[in-house]
């Protein structure tokens, strides 16, 4: 006891002494305080000034390939035949290949998605919501290479037993794995999503006679509408932004058709395919480049808006 | 007014008797709980407790937190059973079926049993829409008669003037008390038999609550109310039997006027004059 008593004063003194050494030294620590949120500053700086240098040097090529190519043509021109004697640099064969593998995989992976969400977040225990939704992001982790070469050794061979018609590259087989692929983040972000509905809100439906599928579909599912078509939506700009996939299993034919059967380029592949090819600096052909990105930039940024637009009117608040 | 009247000239004529068990009720049971026993896993909530609730009165549960008050009000209903690991042995009867008869469906009990919630818990849609939820999931599509039970019921609750003229505005912008009597009135649309209520005033201001407390007397003409409450001077003003939990047992269940007057246990006397809880 007398011990004890005898420690705590010590300390005491020696706390009193230690804070008071620590003061002599603060100057340097003040220093550090204050240069922190400068510091921090410069350092988000650097991303804002990348995204503005990137938009700059994008603007500024594509400008630059519009000189050689009518605006107009690039945007309604139906053949891309940039490396022919006579060279056209139509966008829309794409544009096409984009929207097709882009809505196919959107196809796949909302319905899954949702469903799973569904299940994980209104009816599963917590044992099997612990165990499968790790599950979900290890599949999120696979590298799209990995799912390229699945697109073209295993699901083209399947479907080409069912579609006899289907070419040994096709934009429907990388559009299925694309949906594949996006089915964890549709499913993880919508179950988010409909977790974070308060419970209080599915006893009030409970309590009117509700069934669960009637709690589900009337209740949950509008209450946390916005963050479901959210992650809808950056499923479809993640379809969008996917090369390998594509680049591998739909070759690099640019027609310009609706048939989902047969080869078409996406944006991204085509990129892909003329850097890989080597592209001369300041030929048509490079700046086409530019203008494919930036096309597809902009659509990204659109799709972005939309979203933005539609979760806030279906919101609904609570 | 004339229901009214028979039913104080009825009631006063038989809350005299002071034994339940000699009662001759004039009124119908509603519920009538028998030897019920509830564990959420290992804790034993509710032990032994046999209650019988009588039609179109209020009926008001008292009792410390913790008691087991909100367990007994959500066994009645069956949405004690969504909390995972809870068993139930006893019965209960409503209307002279058992509750956990397997070919009864909950959904069906929870039509005739309508729920108000502690905290006002409007679903994140229009004032309309609340209203309309419940008779839409059972099958109501007419808009015209739609129409017409969202008037009703708001009426019913005393909310319609405060409201109409916003029906498809967010419910989550009316004040707290309006919620809440928006909640009754989303209750009132499936026209249930019995109403359950959990503290439902206890998130509400003073002037709400009074609101909320004439609501219910206005109720009780054509509903069953059974109200959990730890305000003693809200049971003793708005019901006619109280029923006093004590660690999840039924301690005493009488006339709400002996109980707050005449109690028979010593340990109900000495909640009611605050002694403890
Ligand atoms: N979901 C639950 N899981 C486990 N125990 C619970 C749960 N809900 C309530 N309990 C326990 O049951 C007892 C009664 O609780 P409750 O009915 O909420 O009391 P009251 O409404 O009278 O305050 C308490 O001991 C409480 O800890
Ligand atoms: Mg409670």
């Amino acid at each position: 006891m007398a011990a004890n008593t005898k420690m705590k004063d010590d300390n005491t003194v020696q706390v009193r002494e230690l804070i008071d050494q620590k003061k002599q030294k603060k100057s340097f620590a003040n220093l550090v305080e204050k240069a922190i949120p400068f510091f921090l500053f410069i350092i988000t700086s650097i991303s804002i000034f990348t995204t503005i240098g990137i938009i700059f040097t994008l603007l500024t090529e594509t400008i630059e390939f519009f000189k050689r190519v009518p605006i107009l043509d690039f945007f309604t021109g139906n053949t891309l035949e940039p490396l022919s004697q006579d060279p056209s640099f139509g966008v829309l064969p794409l544009i096409t290949g984009t929207f097709f593998s882009s809505v196919i995989a959107i196809i796949v992976a909302a319905p899954i998605g949702l469903m799973s969400a569904i299940y994980l977040s209104e009816y599963a225990s917590d044992r099997v919501k612990k165990t499968i939704k790790p599950l979900l992001e290890v599949l999120a982790g696979i590298p799209t290479i990995v799912y390229g070469f699945f697109a073209f050794t295993f699901v083209t061979p399947i479907l080409r037993e069912i579609i006899p018609g289907l070419e040994p590259t096709n934009i429907l087989s990388p559009g299925i794995v694309m949906g594949i692929m996006i089915i964890p983040m549709i499913a993880s972000m919508s179950e988010d999503a409909m977790s974070s509905v308060p419970n209080s809100m599915r006893e009030g439906a409970l309590g009117l006679g509700a069934t669960k599928l009637e709690v589900t579909t009337r209740v949950v599912i509008p209450a946390a509408l916005s963050g479901i078509i959210a992650s809808f939506v950056l499923g479809i700009s993640r379809a969008i932004g996917e090369t390998m996939i594509v680049t591998i299993a739909s070759g690099s034919s640019k027609n310009f058709t609706f048939d989902i059967t047969q080869s078409m380029q996406t944006m991204t592949a085509y990129i892909v395919e003329v850097t890989g090819g080597d592209a001369p600096a300041g030929s048509t052909i490079y700046y086409s480049l530019y203008a494919v990105a930036m096309t597809l930039f902009v659509f990204t940024l659109i799709m972005n808006l939309a979203a933005r637009y539609i979760s806030r009117r279906f919101r609904e608040e609570y | 007014m004339s229901i009214l009247l028979d039913y104080q000239q009825t009631s006063d004529h038989t809350l005299t008797k002071k034994d339940l068990g000699n009662y001759l009720p004039v009124k119908k049971v509603v519920y009538d709980t028998q030897d019920l026993n509830l564990w959420y896993s290992d804790v034993h909530a509710l032990k032994d407790i046999n209650l019988s609730i009588y039609e179109k009165e209020v009926t008001a549960i008292i009792g410390p937190s913790g008691c087991g008050k909100s367990t007994y009000l959500k066994t009645l209903n069956r949405m004690v059973e969504l909390v995972p690991g809870v068993q139930t042995t006893g019965t209960i009867l409503y209307n002279g079926k058992s509750i956990f008869d397997r070919t009864l469906k909950v959904e069906d009990l929870r039509t005739r049993v309508g729920m108000v919630f502690q905290k006002p818990n409007p679903f994140p849609k229009s004032i309309y829409e609340n209203i309309a939820y419940g008779p839409k999931i059972h099958g109501i599509r007419n808009k015209k008669v739609l129409n017409q039970i969202v008037e009703r019921s708001l009426r019913g609750a005393y909310i319609w003037d405060e409201v109409k003229d916003r029906l498809h505005e967010n419910a989550y912008e009316l004040s707290g008390g309006q919620q809440q009597r928006l909640c009754i009135a989303r209750c009132l649309a499936i026209e249930p038999n019995v109403i359950l209520m959990d503290e439902p005033t206890s998130a509400l201001d003073p002037k709400s609550t009074h609101k909320v407390e004439e609501l219910i007397q206005e109720l009780k003409q054509e509903y069953s109310i059974i109200v959990v409450t730890h305000n003693m001077q809200q049971a003793a003003r708005i019901s006619d039997k109280t029923a006093f939990f004590l660690n999840g047992e039924v301690v005493e269940y009488d006339n709400t006027n002996l109980i707050f007057n005449n109690p028979t246990d010593k340990r109900t006397e000495d909640y009611i004059s605050g002694r403890f809880g």
